[in-house]
């Protein structure tokens, strides 16, 4: 055999040996003082990795792999799914908006023998006949996070209210910035994705400047509003948006972000303008990260959400579907807190010591 | 097949020179490995409704790798045909659900405006002569813009004919939709136009060598133009299959149909140099895909560990490709 094809078959071989240790760790990562998976050969990690017979199988379906928020929000469900004794699918799109990718995702946990599916919608809309599919099949699906639309798409939806998450905030904003005019700047999420709209209506009603439909998923705006911008809520985007929206309007001295990565683009784009003393910039997500940046200065208050309680009562939901047959319903709030530094007197609010210890994603 | 082989081992890479002969077989064995390794790992996967399901996900990014591989047959690439696709599936779903267009008509002005950009890929790669890697950029991003122009927002609700071939019908207890069905038929016609036309020919000879392919009397600029047409009219196709098995017109759908289809032809053993390959392996290359995914999901694997394998497939794949090319030279 020549060699280099023997080098190739070689890196396959290897391949099928990191599959089989993952096959066996992904299934029960925190219980298993694990199997001596690493000596697996290229035959499979046999009897890890099938269901067993009776344990509950519980889907979870995130927008992205990499995003900090869904990386907790799999780290919550896997937590609690090992206490219960459920096995834990996971699966996710491609990027944001991968609509296709979720679908492949829920109709391969709902042939996995799955009982329940949790799921953050990447559009809201497009998964809903797929959603229907699963759950003619008899599957609960709950959403987590994002709402579907129509809400009810879902049996139950266990989220933070974005729209109160916007309105901490433009409460804050509009005692913050006093008697002082607001110029503002929203780097918002992309078009007709309800949660953007929801944080972004959400914080102009705060500000006092706009009445919004709380389920809306159309951006309000308003004359003290000179520049939007969608960043995808990605930190790259949300600078160069900031930059576009500074050399449109000098004077803006608020700024509003759909999450703390294009808040710290947006800060990036304010020190290089010279402007980091004159423009304050309000968040939502109460990461890690953005925490710290509250703590640095760089924002000036957040909204901060909780994904791991949203998944570690989605999976409890599900177990106690399977048990029980009751379902849950309606919207559940996992709650929102305003992380600040600078109170503001009639808006509640807990200082960044409290969002460090309550964080997620890494420090 | 043994004979060959016993008859090849007199060379030092019998392997390879078997793999060379029938470019399928690398892939297929690939296949069927996967399918027997994910059989033992799962009591579900070999069920009916599975294998069903892992052809009705394999739809779309099969009409789609069906023109990419005629494209890269030719020693083109097609980075344009995810959005081709999105633009017409919202297109088609626009057209009937908002401007109330009859149905049958939306699809077929979907198809027209996917004909407008296959010809127009087609002619800058022929009239100016510029690289398609180039223009099929550029046609991506005209179509992603021409997207976002017409809708931002999901189109729902829509009429039954565009969602025909979502619809299942039974096989025993197996419920297989049409639109699975229409994709095999697909690679049914198009393996026998390439295997058996002198249109067929003549694209191989166009991507194997265009200057002997023009000496040997093929108009190989009217080739060119066809193939990226024809390829436009299959991401039509996808287009309409995409609609149908999701049952929406969504316009953030195909930003990653291109590398999804050449990741299938690449699979499939098709070469990027043009000239050689099947199209036979490209529906097992987009198979391929669509195994593992699954079977990784049955098996409770993390679904960016699916990401994992298909990366080491292609690196495999086109590695066989190229040592089995360089020995034949």
């Amino acid at each position: 055999m020549s060699r280099k094809l023997f080098v190739v078959l070689s890196i396959f071989a290897a391949f099928a040996i990191v599959l089989a240790a993952c096959s066996s760790n992904a299934s029960t990562p925190a219980s298993a003082p694990a199997a001596p998976a690493a000596n697996a050969t290229a035959a499979p990690a046999g009897g890890a990795a099938p269901a067993a017979s009776g344990q509950t199988v519980v889907g979870l379906i995130t927008k992205t792999e990499t995003n900090p928020f869904f990386v907790k929000m799999k780290e919550g469900a896997q937590a609690k799914a090992t206490e219960a004794g459920a096995k834990l699918l996971t699966g996710a799109g491609a990027k944001d908006g991968d609509n296709e990718g979720q679908v492949t995702a829920l109709e391969n946990m709902v042939n996995a023998g799955a009982k329940g599916i949790l799921i953050t919608p990447s559009d809201t809309k497009a998964i809903v006949p797929s959603i229907q599919k699963a759950r003619d099949k008899g599957v609960l699906v709950i959403a987590l996070d994002t709402a579907t639309e129509p809400q009810s798409a879902v049996d139950a939806l266990f989220a933070t209210n974005n729209f109160n998450a916007g309105l901490l905030i433009g409460q804050w904003a509009k005692a913050a910035m006093g008697s002082k005019q607001p110029v503002i700047a929203t780097l918002d999420l992309a078009p007709g994705i309800t949660v953007g709209a929801q944080r972004h209506n959400g914080f102009l009603q705060g500000m006092g400047l706009a009445k919004a439909d709380p389920n809306s998923s159309d951006l309000v705006t308003a004359s003290q509003v000179v520049c939007s911008q969608d960043t995808h809520g990605d930190q790259t985007e949300g600078q160069t948006a900031m930059e576009n929206c500074l050399s449109k309007n000098p004077n803006i001295n608020l700024v509003y972000t759909i999450n703390e990565p294009a808040a710290f683009g947006a800060y990036q784009a304010i020190k290089a303008a010279g402007k980091d003393k004159d423009i304050t910039i309000v968040s939502v997500d109460g990461g890690c990260q953005g925490v710290q940046g509250v703590v640095d200065g760089k924002i000036a208050a957040t909204s901060q959400q909780y994904p791991l309680k949203m998944a570690s009562m989605g999976v409890d939901a599900v177990v106690n579907f399977a048990k029980t047959g009751q379902k849950p319903s309606g919207y559940t709030d996992t709650g929102v807190t305003l992380i600040t530094d600078k109170a503001q007197s009639g808006v509640d609010s807990k200082d960044s010591k409290f969002g460090l210890q309550n964080c997620w994603g890494n420090k | 097949m043994s004979a060959i082989a016993s008859q090849m081992t007199k060379n030092r890479s019998g392997i390879l020179k078997v793999l060379q002969g029938s470019p399928v077989m690398g892939p297929l064995a690939a296949l069927i490995i996967a399918i027997i390794f994910f059989a033992t790992q799962s009591d579900r996967f070999l069920r009916g409704e599975n294998l069903s399901l892992i052809l009705q996900q394999t739809v779309v990014v099969g009409a789609l790798a069906i023109g990419q591989t005629l494209v890269i047959l030719t020693g083109g690439i097609d980075l344009s045909n995810g959005m081709i696709m999105a633009l017409s599936s919202v297109l088609m779903a626009g057209l009937a659900v908002s401007s109330g267009v009859n149905p049958i008509l939306a699809i077929l002005m979907g198809f027209l405006v996917c004909i407008i950009f296959g010809v127009v890929n087609g002619s800058l790669v022929t009239r100016i002569g510029l690289p398609a890697f180039i223009v099929t950029l550029g046609t991506y991003n005209i179509a992603y813009a021409l997207v976002r122009i017409y809708t931002t927002s999901t189109i729902t609700n829509l009429p039954a004919p565009l969602l025909f071939f979502g619809q299942t019908f039974r096989v025993g207890s197996t419920e297989i939709t049409y639109g699975s069905v229409l994709m095999v038929i697909l690679y049914v016609i198009v393996w026998y136009v390439l295997r058996s036309t002198p249109w067929g020919r003549s694209v191989y000879a166009v991507g194997d060598n265009p200057e002997a392919a023009r000496l040997a009397g093929i108009n190989t600029n009217r080739v060119l133009t066809e193939v990226y047409t024809v390829a436009a009219i299959t991401y039509g196709i996808a287009g309409l299959l995409l609609v149908s098995r999701t049952g929406v017109g969504d316009p953030q759908a195909g930003q990653t149909g291109n590398l999804d289809s050449i990741t299938a032809v690449v699979i499939g053993g098709t070469s990027l140099l043009g000239g050689r390959g099947s199209i036979v392996g490209t529906l097992i290359g987009a198979l391929i895909v669509g195994v593992f995914r699954n079977g990784l999901q049955l098996m409770g694997v993390g679904s960016i560990y699916q990401v994992l394998v298909t990366g080491i497939l292609v690196i495999v794949a086109v590695s066989i490709d190229y040592l089995s090319h360089r020995r034949k030279a």
